[in-house]
């Protein structure tokens, strides 16, 4: 019931946005949240946006997933699989 | 142990248990807010649908919960006009455009969703729409969190649950790691979100050093979002709130305060006071909620009890536990 996902803004009209998710367009009150403006992402939650996601911190966690990626596919798996 | 069931969803669909070594074990709590719910809130929700004048709306997750006789869904089908939203924001807009008909919308959900309840409350406050009604089971999540640790389930840590902790920030887990040394960690909801976050736990525990954590730093603040926390401080007082599976829960709920009783919905119906009957026959989804016992140990899985069929709550939910492990494991019991 809790779920939100990631929803660019593309044009905003007093309280209410215009956001694409993955290409397909909603409208989401911003209400709740502060300092949003055209081009950033934010969290939806059942036609609210719920929070700005921050840039940088999700830059630094794709980063990470980026390099855990790098060293799973670094290990030869192919022996535990025969085993 | 998750206690969200978006979390629960994606442990699942994305094979986590089955990565793990034998000695971390993750089990499901009380995070899915139609499995925690009682039957007697449905049946409010069937008696106000009945109630002259009315259009129920509805977000789909509650429209197939059975009440004690009946659901929703099955009164649609009589010809009441209850209507599935996509948002309260949708149930606002039928209210305006239905002057003569009074809004009913059930607000279930935690600290994530209670907010939006409350901002539609005072929209329609600002806008002088006076047809428009919430019948609140809200619900908060620290109370209960506590109280599973005081019941005595076997954890070593928690996965907290990442858009609750949107809404409030991660202090409010702070007491769970002083009071009870049990180590906690704002999660994600991505596949790597999750490893990393048993990872920081694992750690803490090597350690010896229950922290507070937050792993899901893109989204999660420490003092959260304050403008939607004080719009749910405005509309909301906590209250005593019953569980499914778990019993009543000293300041667990989310009631309206006096000022805003007017958009209560249980001023427009009369509400029965009933004590709570017991689960269904068989049905062990109170014990599920607590972390006791998973749906491997439940005699009716898969077989009494599925989603078309469900007898206990946690079938219902998609996100409870046993439609989830039903999707994505039912082989593996």
């Amino acid at each position: 019931m809790c779920l939100s996902i990631p929803a660019e803004i593309i044009s905003i009209t007093g309280d209410m946005a215009k956001v694409s998710v993955g290409g397909t367009m909603y409208n989401a009150s911003i209400k709740l949240v502060e300092d949003i403006n055209v081009g950033d992402f934010m969290l939806i939650h059942s036609g609210y946006g719920i929070a700005k996601i921050d840039e940088a911190e999700a830059n630094s966690t794709l980063n990470l997933m980026q390099e855990i990626k790098k060293k799973m596919y670094q290990k030869d798996y192919s022996k535990e699989l025969d085993n | 142990m998750e206690v969200c069931g978006g979390h629960t969803t994606s442990i699942h669909k994305f094979g986590i248990p089955s990565l793990l070594p034998d000695n971390i074990k993750l089990l499901s709590g009380p995070g899915c807010p139609v499995c925690v719910t009682s039957r007697y809130f449905i049946d409010d929700a069937l008696e106000c649908s009945r109630t002259e004048n009315i259009i129920l709306t509805t977000l789909g997750d509650l429209i197939r919960v059975p009440g004690t006789e009946t659901s929703l869904y099955k009164e649609k089908s009589k010809g009441r006009d209850i209507r599935i939203v996509y948002s309260v924001l949708d149930a606002l807009q039928i209210a305006k455009d239905n002057k003569d008909k009074k809004i009913v919308f059930p607000g279930i959900g935690f600290e994530t969703t209670a907010p939006l309840s409350a901002a539609a409350i005072l929209q329609a406050k600002e806008t002088g729409l006076d047809n428009f009604y919430i019948l609140s089971a809200h619900k908060i999540m620290p109370p209960v969190m506590k109280a599973l640790i005081t019941e005595g389930v076997k954890i070593n840590g928690y996965i907290c649950p990442g858009h609750v902790s949107v809404i409030t920030g991660t202090e409010i887990y702070k007491s769970i790691v002083e009071d009870y040394k049990l180590g906690c960690v704002v999660s994600g909801f991505e596949a790597l979100d999750i490893l990393q976050s048993i990872y920081m736990l694992v750690n803490q525990i090597e350690k010896n050093q229950p922290a507070l954590e937050n792993q899901y730093t893109r989204a999660v603040k420490k003092k959260g979002n304050k403008k939607a926390l004080a719009m749910m401080n405005r509309v909301f007082e906590t209250s005593d709130d019953w569980w499914r599976g778990i019993g009543t829960i000293p300041g667990s709920g989310l009631s309206l305060k006096s000022e805003f009783k007017s958009f209560d919905a249980r001023q427009i119906f009369n509400p029965v006071e009933r004590t709570e009957s017991e689960e269904e026959k068989g049905c062990i989804c109170g014990k599920i909620l607590k972390g006791f016992k998973t749906p491997a140990d439940c005699p009716l899985f898969s077989h009494l009890c599925t989603p078309v069929n469900p007898v206990g709550a946690c079938m219902v939910s998609g996100e409870g536990s046993c439609a989830t492990w039903y999707k994505y494991k039912r082989e593996a019991v």
